[in-house]
């Protein structure tokens, strides 16, 4: 493996959109010269089941094929989940991994339930700011802004850029511009231990 | 050639292949994980990308029974398949290739029942491996690509007429957005070419019969003919490739050999596991360890005499098959792979791994190694082995 690869998994619940996030982001630096691979892992597709994402980005080529079990970066859709023995969100993680959380709470409380020394932990309220942009609880893209405020592996205009050309052809201007307006907004709020 | 770099999933990037071959017919039933891909291909047609005529059918056999009324017609056919969607065309499965008809399909691979799961193993193209069909198998959304491409081209040639089906792993290849280069529709088209079929069924000035009874008279002939179809389809296999890879740069032959050079090891597989091993295979090459991987593209007709020459001389050698046979001398992979290696001295052993989607994983491949060192190392080892099941 040549290259820095960044591997970032994802925890949420059927219906908050990380299938569609894990592979958005796979696609989007494509425009930034690098390699991109997204992925969910199938289980009972139903509303509301957890569920986990993968998405890794890399200078070379991506060529394993397995889910990824020490995530560079772990994002949670689903604060919820943070309670779940099931949900593994800390599986793999150590000192160093970064989370990203979509809750009200504060990132040291966070912190501490999660319970892995040395993570580097980030909170947005991105289900609050899905709500008053968007008008739906989908908080996928604002996950997605505020993912690019602790990595630079886009700009926020190249990822506004992608997500103009992906949702053009299936959503109206309205949804386009609630989803850069969310995108926006979780970028800036994000808040860091 | 100037290609797009684009990121699809597996699925879209076949349904993209099979449309630049410009089909007159496509008969399918959705089954998971095929489904996308047919999704794809309808949008294709709603949107008047595509003038293919989409016969939607009652079931997977139906499936078969109208891709080879059309195929014998003289249409340029496909279809698309997985798991128990393939277990019920088995019957017409075996006329398409008996009948010489050049149908390309998308095989999603997927575990069979019971129980029921619908995630990735090789169950069910090896069930159908004698009935006749040309076995291309995938690692990644680009070979899938480009598989689909190049299927066209090897079921049509004169020296075939056999039918082709592009395996790639269901879900981890199917469903997943990956990057790969795609060629332009009009040098698609200018690889793929016109079909140009030797006998059709709507023809009045050159009647002919398709499928007769054929008894103790003459049916041994028949199938004599057919066996040498699989004689002369590996040259074409080759010689399709040589064109293609002077058009896009992307190199294939019978199989990939990985780091197979000065390998004193060496593993042998299908599919979508060979990315993760060669992965792992270079943090051993950094350690000085001499592993390599030989990734085997045409599992059907399966090409004996280059293992054998391949595998000659090495330490060791593994077998990884992503489905069992009950019964049988551990999976398809490997009784064929031994058989070819009759002879050569080299010590040789095999694993199940991955039945039903089973993740696998860079540990997985690392132990897989391991035990290629002891056994190289003159250590011993069961024949068969389980990987990444607890026991």
């Amino acid at each position: 493996m040549s290259g820095k690869m960044v591997e970032i998994r994802w925890h949420a619940r059927g219906g908050q959109g990380a299938k569609t996030a894990a592979m958005f982001l796979a696609e989007a630096v494509l425009t930034k010269g690098k390699y991109g691979q997204g992925f969910p892992e199938y289980g009972p597709e139903r509303r509301g089941a957890p569920m986990r994402g993968f998405t890794r980005i890399s200078d070379a080529p991506i060529r394993r094929h397995c889910m990824i079990e020490n995530p560079g970066i772990v994002i949670v859709l689903d604060s919820s989940l943070l309670d779940s023995p099931a949900a593994g969100v800390t599986a793999g993680t150590a000192a160093g991994t970064v989370f990203l959380v979509n809750t009200t709470d504060a990132p040291a409380a966070v912190s501490k339930k999660l319970g892995v020394k040395g993570a580097k932990v980030h909170t947005v309220d991105a289900t609050g700011i899905a709500l008053e942009t968007i008008g739906r609880p989908i908080p996928n893209m604002p996950m997605v802004g505020a993912l690019l405020a602790v990595d630079d592996m886009l700009s926020l205009d190249e990822l506004k850029g992608a997500l103009v050309e992906q949702l053009s052809s299936k959503f109206s201007q309205v949804v386009i511009d609630g989803n850069l307006a969310a995108i926006d907004r979780a970028n800036k709020e994000l808040v860091s231990a | 050639m100037e290609q797009k770099l684009v990121a699809l999933s597996g699925n879209e990037a076949v349904a993209y292949a099979f449309k630049q071959a410009r089909p007159h017919v496509a008969a399918a039933f959705p089954i998971t994980p095929q489904t996308e891909m047919m999704h794809k291909y309808a949008e294709f047609v709603a949107n008047g990308e595509s003038t293919t005529e989409m016969i939607l059918v009652e079931s997977e056999h139906s499936a078969m029974s109208a891709a080879i009324g059309s195929a014998a017609a003289g249409a340029r056919t496909f279809t698309a398949t997985s798991s128990a969607g393939f277990a019920l065309m088995w019957e017409v499965v075996y006329i398409a290739a008996s009948l010489r008809l050049p149908i390309c399909m998308a095989m999603v691979n997927r575990a069979l029942s019971g129980n029921i799961n619908i995630h990735c193993d090789h169950s069910d193209s090896m069930g159908g491996r004698d009935a006749g069909w040309i076995h291309l198998f995938s690692e990644n959304a680009q070979e899938s690509y480009d598989n689909g491409i190049m299927a066209w081209r090897i079921a049509e040639h004169m020296d075939v007429r056999l039918p082709v089906m592009v395996n790639y792993d269901g879900f981890i290849i199917s469903h997943t957005a990956d990057a790969l280069y795609m060629l332009p529709d009009d040098a698609a088209w200018k690889f793929i070419g016109k079909y140009n079929p030797a006998y059709t069924l709507l023809n009045p000035e050159k009647p002919i019969t398709v499928g007769p009874l054929d008894l103790t008279d003459y049916y041994f002939e028949h199938k004599t003919s057919q066996l040498a179809a699989y004689e002369k389809a590996p040259a074409i296999i080759q010689q399709v490739s040589d064109e293609f890879a002077d058009l896009t740069g992307r190199r294939y032959g019978f199989a990939e050999e990985y780091k197979l050079d000065d390998a004193d090891m060496v593993m042998v597989l299908l599919g979508s596991s060979a990315g993760t091993c060669k992965d792992v295979i270079d943090e051993y090459r950094e350690k000085g360890v001499k592993v390599g991987l030989l990734k085997l593209r045409t599992f059907r007709p399966f090409p004996a005499a280059y293992l054998a020459k391949v595998l000659a001389g090495r330490k060791a050698v593994c077998i990884l098959d992503r489905s069992a046979s009950f019964g049988g001398q551990g999976g398809p992979l490997y009784t064929e792979t031994r058989s070819a290696m009759y002879g050569l001295q080299v010590p040789v052993h095999g694993y199940i791994y991955g039945l039903g989607g089973r993740d696998f994983d860079l540990k997985q491949a690392a132990s897989v190694i391991e035990n290629l060192k002891k056994v190289a190392a003159g250590g011993e080892i069961a024949d068969i082995n389980l990987l990444g099941v607890r026991l």
